[in-house]
Formats: structure tokens, C-alpha cells, sequence
């Protein structure tokens, strides 16, 4: 699993970092920090139900 | 509740018969005609969206645009085209919404909203001292469910909640069905001319709080905000900030009332409590009516084509029940555990203020029943004052006993 953000879509609702926080957090501007690119298995199903309820589509998974 | 008529599906909007439940023309369309369009209060028509998928699709797709100052933007009160002559961010597309937004997102992060658990659940239990002071029966929403999300929105802007009086009454005309063209001018031309006043006192005296901030830091020649865009900004905050919380917390309790399995269920494990809020924010989908769009280009949505310039209404109580994604949806399952309703909205314009809204609705809710578990409704819940026909579902009043 490898986990992309893209800042200048995001908009700071924090449903990342509310749903996976080990894997996501917010920067001091609000804005989405990756914390864990390539996290192990056990996050992976939070990691992609993040991704699926970000709102402004900053997330990707490949 | 009772109608006498049948409703009109092609009259908008249509109205709750179960307070506690979306007008079930909702589950027809739904099934039937997905994507239909209707006649709207204020003239003209738009196209009601109520499958899940749509709604997403609406509210994320740039095809679809939430700027009110475009001609034909569908309102559903009277006098609201005002508003969108100058409107707030929220009626704004990206880039100018992510302008203004950003201004905004990092006071309303996890980590800063949870910061002021300590002061919200202090506020909650003074409110509840003086309510539990009083005798039954008492009204919850003027004792309880206003003040509490007005005293936090007010204490994280440096508002004076001495000024509660003024600002609620005048919010509340804003949003309600019953307002007329002029009523609802006069109310928004009252909140800017006091947030006027308000912008210049923080100029010669800041505070500690986020309207002091955004004066210093945001407002010309220092920053980039003209003194009308501010000014709306600190508007919206504050009405969006007190009447949205206050009908959840007010109709949530009902709603809790007249589930005691689902109430029982959370007061025997605490841990349940975020999933009831998310499972109450869905179910009650307060919003339904907010998040209005106009096409930007010739589209098509579930296969009927929408023409650049047609209104589009993306019912948030249609998508929020469902039943291809929340099974049962008439059934308030606390267990649900699931945060992708979309009572929040969907897309770049999610609500700012969904994790603050959150928190206090956890707090506000576990500390009313803990402190009083006998809490009770005083009046059949179907005869009690609801919000029907506003932008906002809610309650004007709630008599309780204990």
C-alpha cells in the first residue's frame, strides 16, 4: 500500500486523522500530513476507509 | 404526524411527517426518479437529487458549482438571493472558497478542537446546574441545547455572549421558513451592522480569540480580506457556529428518548458514544436543504441530462437513508459505526466546523443523560415545535421534566 496526499486539494476537514490517525495527521495549518507512507497491514483497512471518506479527493492509495 | 393533503412531488420542499425521520416522498423519488426536478418556493425549478452516489457526485464534482453569485443559483427562502449577492465563502468555488477557508482551517483542526474539551464540558455542567436548579418543566432548548454551542462559538471568536440575545433571534430569522423577504434582510443587515461594531472594537482592543486574530492578521492593509469579506466571514461563523449544534443536540435527545434501547445501549458502554453521534448526525440529517449547487456545464447525473445553469439540490437527508448503503435506514443503530453519511456535506465544502461540532455533541449529549437520567419529554413528541420549512430542522422548543 503506498499512501499519496495532495495539499494544495486539501481542505483541512480532518476525516484522515480522525479515521486513521497512526496513519494521518494535520499539519499546524490544518492541512494533511502523511505519517506512515507505507503502513503496515494492520492499518491498511483504516488506511482505505480514509482515503474513501476524504471529502476534497487529496487522498490517493496505489 | 398528520397531513391532509398528499404531498406534491413536484413542490418543494416537502415536509417531514415523522419528525425524526426525512419526508418519505424522499424514499419514492429515490426509487422512482432519482433525479426530478421540482418547483422551488422562491420561482423558477432545480433538480432534487436524493440516491447517495449522486449526492457525492454533486457536491465533488466541479461540474457542479456552489457559487451563488451565478444567475439561476436556486434559493428556498425569500430573500435569500440577497445574500448571495455578496455571498460567503461557502457559496463560493475553489480557488476563491480555498482563499478564504484556509484562512480558517487551522483553528478548526482534531488537535486544536480537542484542546477545548475542558471548557465545553464546563459550560455543559454550569448549564446543567442551573437547569437542574429550575422547576419542571423546562424548556431544553433555551436552558441547554442553545446556550451551550453559543457560549463555545462565542468564547472561540470573542464574542460577548452577553450579545446571545440579539445574534440567535437574528440567525434564526435568517434561516427560517417563516421569515419573510424583508424579516430576513433586516436579520442579516443586524448581524453585519453588530459584527461591524464588533471588527471595530477588536481593531482597538484584541483579544485572545480568533476574531482578534483574523482583524490582525487577515483584514487590509495587513492582510488580504476587505472589511464586507471579513465581515461575512465572522457572520457565517457565528450563526453556523450556534443554531446547527443546538437543533442537533435538541432533536438528538429526543431522538434518544424515543429509542431507550439505543440510550440504554450507550449509557451501559461509553465507548459507543462517537458512533451514536455519527449514527444521530445521519440520521437527523439537519442540513438536508443547505447544500444547494448550479450546473456549470452541460452534465448528466443517474442518466438525466442537466443543462448548464440548472439549479441541483443534493438532499443530504435522501442520501443519509439510503438503503444501498445504510441498511435499515429507518432504524437508529448506535451500532452503526460508520462515518460516511454525509450530514457533514460532501467535497471541497464539507463542513469547517464538523470536528467542534462533533465534540460538543458528545459532551452535550452523555453529560445531559448522565446528570439526568430521568430525563423526559413533557409533551407527545409529534405535537412539539419543529423547524418545518426553514433551511435548518430543529426545534423551537422542547419542554422536559425529570
Amino acid at each position: 500500500m503506498r499512501i499519496t496526499a495532495d495539499t494544495t486539494v486539501c481542505i483541512g476537514a480532518g476525516m484522515c486523522a480522525l479515521t486513521a490517525p497512526e496513519v494521518f495527521d494535520q499539519a499546524d495549518d490544518g492541512l494533511v500530513t502523511v505519517l506512515l507512507p507505507d503502513p503496515a497491514e494492520e492499518l491498511h483497512e483504516a488506511a482505505a476507509e480514509a482515503v474513501r471518506l476524504c471529502p476534497s479527493g487529496a487522498l490517493g492509495v496505489r | 404526524m398528520s397531513q391532509t393533503t398528499p404531498p406534491d412531488s413536484r413542490s418543494f420542499p416537502l415536509r417531514r411527517q415523522c419528525p425524526l425521520a426525512p419526508p418519505p416522498e424522499y424514499d419514492r423519488l429515490r426509487a422512482q426518479e432519482p433525479v426530478s426536478e421540482v418547483r422551488l418556493p422562491t420561482g423558477g425549478t432545480a433538480w432534487l437529487v436524493t440516491r447517495y452516489e449522486d449526492v457525492r457526485t454533486v457536491l465533488s464534482s466541479p461540474a457542479f458549482s456552489a457559487d451563488g453569485t451565478r444567475p439561476g443559483f436556486p434559493t428556498l427562502l425569500p430573500g435569500h438571493e440577497q445574500i448571495l449577492r455578496r455571498p460567503p465563502f461557502i457559496r463560493m468555488d475553489p480557488p476563491q472558497h480555498s482563499f478564504y477557508r484556509r484562512m480558517l482551517t487551522q483553528e478548526f483542526t482534531l488537535k486544536r478542537v480537542r484542546t477545548m474539551r475542558p471548557g465545553i464540558q464546563t459550560t455543559v455542567d454550569r448549564l446543567l446546574d442551573d437547569l437542574l436548579a429550575r422547576t419542571p418543566p423546562v424548556d431544553l432548548v433555551e436552558a441547554f441545547a442553545l446556550p451551550a454551542p453559543s457560549l463555545v462559538i462565542c468564547q472561540l471568536l470573542g464574542v460577548p455572549y452577553d450579545d446571545h440575545e440579539s445574534f440567535q433571534s437574528r440567525s434564526k430569522a435568517v434561516l427560517s421558513g417563516a421569515s419573510t423577504a424583508e424579516q430576513s434582510a433586516t436579520a442579516l443587515g443586524g448581524l453585519r451592522a453588530y459584527m461591524d461594531g464588533l471588527i471595530t472594537r477588536k481593531q482597538r482592543e484584541p483579544g485572545d480569540d480568533l476574531l482578534s486574530k483574523l482583524v490582525s492578521e487577515q483584514l487590509e492593509p495587513a492582510g488580504e480580506l476587505r472589511r464586507d469579506e471579513l465581515l461575512m466571514m465572522c457572520v457565517m461563523l457565528l450563526s453556523a457556529g450556534h443554531e446547527t449544534t443546538a437543533n442537533m443536540i435538541s432533536l438528538g435527545a429526543v431522538a434518544l428518548l424515543e429509542h431507550p434501547d439505543q440510550l440504554a445501549a450507550l449509557r451501559s458502554d461509553r465507548g459507543l458514544l462517537p458512533g451514536a453521534v455519527e449514527e444521530l448526525l445521519r440520521h437527523l440529517s439537519i442540513a438536508d436543504l443547505v447544500t444547494t449547487r448550479i450546473a456549470a456545464e452541460d452534465t448528466e447525473l443517474g442518466g438525466t441530462a442537466i443543462r448548464a445553469g440548472e439549479g441541483v439540490i443534493a438532499l443530504l437527508a435522501a442520501a443519509n437513508w439510503d438503503p444501498g448503503v445504510f441498511p435499515e435506514p429507518e432504524r437508529l443503530d448506535v451500532h452503526r459505526g460508520n462515518r460516511h453519511h454525509v450530514g457533514f456535506g460532501y467535497g471541497v465544502h464539507q463542513c469547517l466546523g464538523q470536528n467542534l461540532a462533533r465534540l460538543e455533541l458528545e459532551i452535550a449529549l452523555s453529560t445531559l443523560f448522565a446528570r439526568i437520567p430521568t430525563l423526559r419529554v413533557t409533551v407527545p413528541v409529534d405535537e412539539l415545535p419543529y423547524k418545518h420549512g426553514g433551511l435548518l430542522f430543529g426545534l423551537h422548543e422542547l419542554p422536559v421534566s425529570w
